[in-house]
């Protein structure tokens, strides 16, 4: 395949990804606007009123680019997840091995199509987060640049685990046992400084707390964590599971007999 | 200079074990010439979808080589994956897509342009009669559509070596019969053909070489028409016009009653039907039509498996 015939292979995968998750938008679009809504409302306006401040910020305006970058972690991840693990169910994953297609035009595909996902709700979780509190931006190009590597890092991470699961049970295991507690542990509601210095140490091994940081920092201008540290801890991440999932995809590992 | 041409299809010391330790494949040789129309046999579990399976990358092989058009799979996979077309056995497309999008989409995994994608689509599907079905999810067609689709998406990037899996199977007469004059068409016009199949009708309706393979191993690999040389009885059947009361005897020709009004003959090579005719009329019995009992390469398939069978069994 010369490098024209790659890029429209790449720009099909991403436009059938994104017509997917754009054609079953009740199943993939309401629920994380309406679970957003929902925390704003709850987190942010009731019980934040009581809470006060946090790290010298009122407590909605500290907890809404958390909420933000939860609404971009999980529907990167889940839109890669199932719509791979779909793919290799319904075996039409079949239709892109018999091609030739390259193994890392694949991968980025599905990711890209994941970002797509992840960043437009992530968009509309921030339009939606004006309402709710007053920003003023303290860095685009950090702000952008952390979401976007978050969300590539958990597109990645979305095509792994549908690699290896063998059942639809397989895929919710992830983002269930591992994700959610991540993410809520990760400094999304509070500021590890209250945690003490052990559980802030313990902390520290979450990677989701680095981004939720850097993202905040650039939206905010406060942080927990060094935002240099956060990048490459991101950067890294990234790294080592784009090599994972193009070795398990070179490999055919649970795609091919 | 002679000039040599390339085998559609060269397999070399195929093996395949899988994880179970199960061996589908045992060191199997075959070539296939450009523009045949070659039928690949073989009872369930012989090994006929592994090696499918490994020539379009979907099976890893354990040892041996395939190169299509000269060009290996493992080497060179880019161009051989070009110059392939596989239609499975099992339906594999998003049953929620529209026909048109499955196409498109397939055909942008081979590079090619959405315009020139829809063009052949649409030529495709047309003339496999689909083209009023193109935006209906496909999970609404039927099972004789469902397979008429995944040949058009085999199509849609042109393959010089279109391979399919049983794909008649479970379907209607009257469609297998039009699926059968479209395969010959695209054949025609080049494309080399390679096809499983259960009914050995169609085999020997459509091809003009074929490979039996049996526990891993080519047990035969041959011509059509040599393979039917080695029939040396053919079963008949006979309708007659009179009703029979008992079985008439007619000397060298073994007669067993069905019916009242039918019989069944084995009739050897060197045998002349001529002489059955002679007899029965003599003893006031004329038969209205004779056809045979099964399908003459039927016949043969069953025999050389059951003696492969045999001579495993006997070590």
């Amino acid at each position: 395949m010369d490098n024209g015939q790659k890029w429209i292979a790449f720009s099909t995968i991403v436009r059938r990804e994104i017509h997917r998750f754009l054609r079953i938008w009740p199943q993939t679009l309401v629920p994380p606007i309406i679970t957003i809504v929902l925390y704003f409302v709850i987190f942010g306006r009731l019980i934040g009123s009581r809470i006060g401040e946090m790290s010298e910020l009122p407590y909605i305006q500290f907890v809404a680019p958390g909420l933000i970058m939860m609404s971009v972690i999980t529907n990167s991840y889940s839109n890669v997840v199932s719509s791979f693990y779909g793919s290799k169910f319904q075996r039409n994953i079949e239709e892109l091995l018999v091609s030739p297609t390259p193994n890392w035009i694949i991968l980025l595909g599905y990711v890209v199509g994941g970002m797509s996902r992840g960043l437009g709700v992530g968009a509309m979780a921030t339009l939606l987060s004006l309402y709710f509190a007053d920003f003023s931006l303290h860095s685009l190009p950090i702000t952008i640049g952390i979401v976007l590597m978050t969300s590539l890092m958990f597109s990645l991470a979305g095509l792994i685990n549908a690699i290896f699961a063998g059942s639809f049970d397989d895929i919710s295991i992830i983002p269930t046992f591992v994700l959610t507690p991540l993410i809520y542990l990760g400094g999304v509601f509070y500021s590890i400084d209250m945690l003490g210095d052990f559980w802030g140490s313990v902390s520290l091994i979450n990677p989701i707390l680095y981004m939720v940081n850097a993202f905040r920092y650039g939206m905010v201008g406060i942080t927990d964590i060094n935002v240099v540290w956060s990048f490459s801890m991101v950067a890294l991440f990234s790294v080592v599971l784009f090599g994972l999932a193009l070795r398990l995809l070179e490999k055919g590992s649970r795609l091919r007999s | 200079m002679k000039q040599t041409i390339e085998p559609a299809l060269a397999i070399s010391q195929l093996s395949k074990t899988y994880e179970d330790g199960f061996q589908a494949l045992k060191g199997i040789d075959l070539n296939v010439a450009p523009g045949d129309f070659f039928a690949l046999l073989g009872p369930n579990g012989a090994g006929k979808s592994t090696t499918i399976g490994i020539i379009c990358s979907l099976v890893r092989k354990t040892a041996g080589s395939v190169r299509v058009f000269g060009h290996d799979i493992d080497k060179d996979f880019s161009t051989a994956k070009q110059f392939v077309g596989v239609v499975p056995q099992e339906f594999n497309f998003n049953q929620f897509e529209k026909p048109i999008d499955i196409l498109i989409n397939q055909a942008g995994y081979y590079g090619i342009p959405a315009g020139v994608a829809y063009e052949r689509a649409e030529k495709y599907l047309k003339q496999l009669a689909l083209w009023d079905k193109r935006d209906t999810a496909s999970r609404t067609l039927s099972g004789g559509m469902k397979r008429r689709l995944m040949i058009a998406r085999a199509l849609i990037h042109k393959p010089k070596l279109l391979v399919l899996d049983e794909p008649t199977a479970g379907v209607d007469i009257e469609l297998r019969r039009s699926m059968w004059e479209f395969l010959k068409e695209i054949n025609r016009q080049g494309t080399t053909i390679i096809l499983t199949t259960h009914y050995l009708e169609e085999a020997e309706s459509l091809c003009r070489n074929i490979a039996i393979i049996d526990h891993g191993q080519i047990v035969k690999n041959t011509s059509i028409r040599e393979l039917l040389k080695q029939l040396n009885k053919e079963t008949f059947l006979l309708d007659t016009r009179e009703e029979l009361a008992g079985c008439p005897v007619v000397e060298g020709y073994p007669l067993t009653l069905i019916d009242s009004n039918s019989m069944e003959v084995a009739i050897e090579k060197s045998q002349s039907v001529n002489g059955l005719f002679t007899a029965l009329t003599e003893q006031g019995i004329h038969i209205l039509s004779m056809r045979n009992k099964t399908n003459r390469l039927e016949e043969l398939f069953f025999d050389l498996v059951e003696k492969n069978l045999q001579e495993k069994k006997n070590g």
